[in-house]
């Protein structure tokens, strides 16, 4: 004891009394400044206006209209392209192609997943399967593709499944595989049934993963669309938006050339900052499963 | 007190084993005790006795290798809405459902009702557990007592024949932990349930119990079954509750002692 008295420095309690009077700001709202600085499509808008500026600029430099046509050139092409109807027939040939392969790819990823999901033979088919076809580039299978399904839309919508199956269904299931266990366990203890189960609990606890899926799907869809329209030109019915960048560029209207790729790439953008953006706000962010 | 009434739950003889990546693991080695009607009957021992996979059992995820396990008078063989667990982990909640979808997703999914009935349900549990203001977030805006507040609501909503607790207030911090304790007391009081509850802490046994079932470390064996009356009372040998059962637990192995305490 005396020991101890001796080691330790002896002090005097303190007590103080706590008041917010003198902080100042304790919390208020925030300037109009930085709550714009806080919207994301401001930003990216603001990235996109520099860019714009950076191509506008470099062209001019460049003064070589058939190399490197103006932004300023390259929007009046697109205007007049929209405004003939050429561009929006081509968007349209090319986005009911899109859907067709995209939706026949989800379901099959779909029907692959549930399989693997439910037998061990299924988890191996997958796996196995994806390592050997995801890495195989989708316009390679064109060639073969046009033999077995012809010329038309076939083969195009052949091709877009091959490139939406593979990471949808690779997603899906380790999505499904990433579901913690205790949701596992409150589904069965509640006595959910099989179809119940995979509805209410594993769709939703992979969600994440199904969503990045859906989106490298959509990715990897769009660009083979476009390549396949490039390479092979129009079939029955009319040409999509590669064979639009493929013409303008046989007819040597470069400005057109570069309204058909703002065009990809517009549309690019409206999915993955509109839809794709809206859909995870109106789900694994409000869920706090993706911040 | 029991003679000439038969137990909710009886558990007899029961010996679990689970495989881990290389060994089979005995968890539990013929464990008896019986659990009856408004009982607040509590599993104690040290960690990795089996207390959790013994709880695992009776929620009908795990079969007994040996013995068996029946709720009145029916052997256990599969998970079911008449044991609810509460885990210990925040996320048993489902992140992608409000606090009142939460509560009344498991009585639909049950089959217990229907819609509206459920969501009326849902509500009178959560006002509860006191988080009627919260009904409408999402679990990830709560504090961690709030969700283990609406995992228990959850769990009484289902009105089980058993409420099983594994270890729910582990994970909190001593102040939210002895105020759950205290509502849980409360809600207790209030609809008189029957509640299996396994825990590690001796303090919280004492608290929460009225029987305390006393487990041997790995693995577990019954020690004994103490009553308590929630107040850690002084004994006939001079000594506070809590203090017998530190010795009856760990009396052998004075050496392991403050291991076992981490």
């Amino acid at each position: 004891m005396a020991d101890a008295q001796s080691v330790l420095h002896s002090r005097p309690e303190v007590i103080y009394q706590v008041s917010t009077a003198g902080i100042g700001v304790v919390q208020r709202p925030l300037s109009l400044g930085q709550r714009l600085a806080n919207q994301g499509a401001l930003r990216k808008s603001l990235v996109l206006a520099i860019l714009a500026l950076i191509w506008e600029g470099y062209a001019r430099w460049l003064g070589n209209d058939l190399l490197f046509p103006t932004f300023s050139a390259t929007v009046v092409a697109f205007w007049h392209a929209i405004a003939s109807g050429e561009l929006p027939a081509a968007t349209w040939f090319s986005m009911t192609i899109l859907f067709q392969g995209y939706a026949a790819g989800l379901l099959l990823a779909g029907l692959l997943t549930a399989f693997a999901s439910a037998t061990r033979i299924g988890a191996d088919l997958l796996e196995v399967l994806t390592a050997m076809f995801n890495p195989l580039p989708s316009i390679a299978l064109l060639p073969l593709a046009m033999i077995w399904f012809g010329l038309g839309t076939g083969g195009i919508v052949f091709v877009l499944i091959h490139a939406v199956l593979w990471s949808v269904a690779l997603n899906t299931h380790s999505g499904f595989r990433g579901v913690s266990p205790t949701w596992r366990m409150v589904g069965q203890n509640y006595g959910l049934s099989n179809i119940g189960y995979v509805i209410r609990i594993l769709i939703p606890g992979a969600f994440p993963s199904i969503l990045t899926g859906l989106k490298i799907g959509w990715a990897f869809a769009w660009r083979t669309l476009i390549a396949a329209e490039l390479v092979f030109g129009a079939n029955s019915g009319g040409g999509g938006l590669g064979w639009f960048i493929f013409q303008s560029k046989n007819s040597l209207e470069i400005p057109s050339v570069f309204a058909g790729l703002l065009t990809v790439i517009l549309l690019g953008l409206f999915v993955e900052n509109v839809i794709f953006l809206t859909a995870e706000k109106m789900t694994i962010r409000r869920w706090g499963m993706q911040h | 007190m029991s003679d000439g009434v038969a137990p909710l739950l009886a558990v007899k003889g029961v010996t679990l084993q689970y495989q881990t990546r290389d060994h089979l693991v005995t968890a539990t080695y013929r464990v008896s005790f019986d659990i009856y009607r408004s009982d607040r009957y509590v599993i104690l021992g040290p960690s990795g006795c089996g207390k959790s996979t013994l709880l695992k059992a009776v929620g009908g995820f795990i079969r007994p290798v040996e013995g068996e396990i029946r709720l009145n008078d029916t052997v256990i063989t599969k998970p079911g809405p008449d044991r609810v667990l509460v885990f210990q982990e925040f996320d048993q909640l489902l992140p992608w459902k409000t606090v009142k979808q939460n509560v009344a997703f498991a009585l639909t999914a049950s089959g217990k009702m229907g819609g509206r009935e459920a969501e009326q349900r849902a509500l009178h549990y959560i006002n509860m557990v006191g988080l009627s203001k919260f009904a409408d977030n999402h679990p990830h805006t709560l504090s961690g007592g709030m969700k283990q507040r609406v995992a228990i609501a959850r769990g009484m909503a289902m009105e089980p024949e058993i409420l099983l607790m594994d270890e729910p207030f582990a994970a909190l911090d001593a102040l939210t932990r002895a105020k759950m304790q205290e509502e849980l007391l409360q809600l207790w009081e209030d609809t008189k349930f029957t509640v299996l509850f396994v825990t590690h802490s001796i303090t919280e046994a004492v608290r929460v119990g009225n029987r305390i079932l006393l487990l041997s470390a790995h693995p577990g064996q019954v020690k004994g079954e103490i009553n308590s009356n929630g107040t850690d009372d002084i004994g006939p040998d001079g000594k506070p509750l809590s203090e017998r059962i530190e010795h009856l637990l760990f009396e052998q192995n004075i050496g392991e002692r403050s291991a076992s305490h981490g």
